[in-house]
């Protein structure tokens, strides 16, 4: 356990930064001949929120079933602190699941669904009874101990699993898409309260999702995953503002994509130019819609790229608008700007070319 | 929804198939168990008590009763200690070998019931392949007598012949156990061992009675295997009713006999369902 000055230092900071907990070093995973996971390296620290997100296919499940133990891996290893996790059965490990249909005993009440974990390890009754009843009170679950499963609700029986979870005060939670089953209410919620009793026990939780908004909000780190390989490993911040590849950008937030060409400190990209300091060739950026704005009759600052176009579509968001221009030479721009409730037709553009962010490209994986 | 004349036409084949096949020869039979057969054997339809008085007094009857069910419940113990380790290996450790030994469990149900019975007969008879192993490695001088015409036999063929059913069911209901629920329980600090009894096998239980219900309820109302196997000390109580609807030309008595071990098997039957329904959380 953590101590909550060591919490709120982790919040505050980047807890990337913080004592390692789990190591995981250039793990492979072949099914057969299917390569689902390559040379995927991690490290998880003490009291971190990671989610690995990735979309259907991607390994992600794969990996958390490599740390929890149900699955071996082809090459590589997995560390806890001092010790080597991955040539240990499941049940040596001192990590928990929730699993992604919550997994729950059906012939076990609530009460002794949370218990079973402090049952099998032969803890005595009177811990037993007052840890069940403190796990229970946590996810506000008391009123049911005596339920059996199948009579509690979907978002019940996923607190319950993850009490049954944490009271075996586990170093690292494992959560394999926990709220997948939920309804947009219901998990949108769930991401709040999860984060904050993440916080709140201070425990490790590796969480696995397709859902890039879902990660965003509940992440301290997000590990992208593609086609079983590490895309990007940052903070959701620097994941959206940074993004290192193509991939990410698109996966994580709406983006537009410049295929440019660097010549002598000049990117070129159909009408667009600005100045940039890199090497001459081909050179690929990712431009948030946000950091496009509709130009206000202003002298332009210096960095600051102008481009006219016509508006093709218009989508209202509440609060925004997604507006796609056509400009010359075939080039299209998403802007996001602030819903001005009329129609656009013939409007000028401008961005800052810092927010033009030079991105790797992706290429095709099988 | 669908019109009342089709509904009758899909209700009424069944049901009449019902009443006259099955409703009606048991009302039938349930009449005759209170008639009698006069001197000069013919069945008087005069209605009394008589046959269910001499089931409880004539002792015969109801010690052969009471021995087959014996041998029923050791039919049904051996089966299920066969069926269980063959089912949970086959449902969670035979990995790719599964569908085949799945076949192999099955395809005895397709050989007919007296070439099994007469295997055994040649089996452990005095000539046959046992005794005559046992005196070639001079285990014994003689041939072991108890081997054929026992008891010990009818309950050794019936368990060979019953297996199969007792397995399905366990089999079934061992597939039927999510697999995350194993993972969850290694995943909680449970050892195979403990997982094993604390999740597969409560988690088995509807399987393992609908299983012994089959071995019980089959075994009991055999009557080949004691014709052909259990010799003066093996009879069941079915060669009894075979008996008196045949050569002791009894009927009201034998209706009697089967009235009783009817009403046996489905208060077995309700019973068994209770317990299923009470172990089953799907």
């Amino acid at each position: 356990m953590m101590t909550t000055s060591e919490i709120a230092l982790r919040a505050a900071g980047n807890s990337a930064r913080g004592t390692t907990l789990l190591s995981i070093r250039n793990v492979a995973k072949c099914f057969g001949k299917n390569a689902v996971l390559r040379d995927i390296s991690l490290e998880v620290a003490e009291g971190e929120f990671l989610t690995i997100l990735g979309e259907s296919g991607s390994g992600k499940t794969t990996l958390l079933r490599i740390i929890a133990g149900f699955e071996t891996a082809s090459a590589g290893e997995v560390w806890m602190g001092e010790e080597r996790l991955d040539r240990q059965p499941p049940y040596r490990r001192r990590v928990n699941t929730v699993f992604q249909h919550y997994a729950l005993f059906p012939h076990l009440t609530v009460e002794q669904n949370v218990a079973y974990g402090l049952r099998v390890a032969k803890r005595p009754e009177a811990e037993i009874a007052s840890r069940v009843e403190e796990a229970l009170a946590k996810v506000k679950m008391s009123a049911h101990a005596k339920s059996k499963p199948s009579k509690i609700s979907g978002g019940q029986q996923q607190r319950i699993a993850l009490a049954r979870a944490l009271v075996n005060r586990p170093r690292l939670l494992l959560l394999d898409e926990p709220l997948s089953a939920l309804d947009a209410n219901l998990r949108r919620q769930m991401q709040v309260e999860l984060k904050s009793l993440q916080r709140e026990v201070g425990i490790s939780f590796i969480f696995v999702t397709h859902d890039q908004e879902e990660a965003m909000v509940m992440s301290d780190r997000i590990a992208l995953l593609r086609s079983g390989e590490l895309e990007q490993v940052a903070t959701p911040r620097e994941i959206y503002g940074h993004p290192a590849t193509a991939y990410a950008a698109q996966f994580i937030g709406h983006t537009n994509l410049l295929k440019g060409e660097v010549r002598g400190g000049t990117v070129r990209c159909g009408p667009l130019a600005w100045s940039a300091a890199l090497p001459d060739g081909p050179a690929l950026f990712s431009l948030r819609p946000e950091n496009v704005r509709l130009t206000a009759g202003n002298v332009p600052t210096s960095g600051t790229v102008r481009v006219r176009g016509r508006v093709r579509h218009q989508a209202f968001h509440g609060a925004t608008e997604l507006i796609r221009v056509e400009c010359a030479d075939g080039l299209a721009l998403v802007a996001r700007t602030p819903g001005s409730g009329g129609t656009l037709d013939d409007v000028e553009l401008e961005f800052s070319s810092a927010d033009a962010i030079l991105v790797r490209e992706s290429p095709e994986r099988i | 929804m669908f019109s009342r004349a089709y509904k009758a036409a899909v209700t009424l084949p069944p049901l009449m198939w019902v009443t006259v096949f099955l409703l009606m020869p048991y009302l039938l039979m349930f009449c005759y168990s209170f008639w009698s057969v006069s001197a000069s054997q013919t069945i008087v339809h005069s209605w009394n008590l008589a046959n269910y008085r001499q089931l409880l007094q004539v002792d015969v009857y109801w010690q052969t009763l009471l021995r087959s069910m014996w041998i029923a419940a050791r039919v049904t113990l051996f089966s299920l200690l066969l069926a269980y380790p063959l089912a949970y290996f086959l449902s969670f450790h035979a990995g790719k070998r599964k569908d085949l030994l799945y076949q192999l469990v099955i395809i005895p149900l397709w050989v007919s019931y007296l070439v099994r019975a007469y295997a055994w007969k040649t089996i452990l008879g005095s000539d046959g392949v046992l005794n005559t192993l046992l005196q070639y490695v001079h285990l014994t001088k003689h041939p072991l007598e108890f081997l054929l015409y026992s008891p010990f036999a009818v309950v050794l063929t019936l368990t060979h012949i019953y297996t199969p059913f007792a397995f399905l069911p366990i089999y079934a209901a061992l597939e039927h156990i999510p697999r995350n629920l194993v993972e969850a329980s290694h995943d909680l600090g449970a050892t195979p061992g403990q997982t094993f009894w604390k999740v597969i096998f409560p988690l088995s239980i509807p399987g393992a009675v609908a299983g012994a219900t089959f071995a019980f309820v089959l075994s009991l109302g055999d009557f080949l295997a004691p014709l052909l196997l259990g010799g003066p000390s093996g009879i069941m109580i079915s060669n009894i009713v075979v008996s008196l609807f045949g050569a002791a030309y009894n009927w009201p008595l034998g209706a009697a006999i089967s009235f009783c071990m009817l009403l046996l098997v489905v208060s077995l039957l309700f019973f068994s369902e209770r317990l299923e329904k009470k172990w089953s959380f799907s």
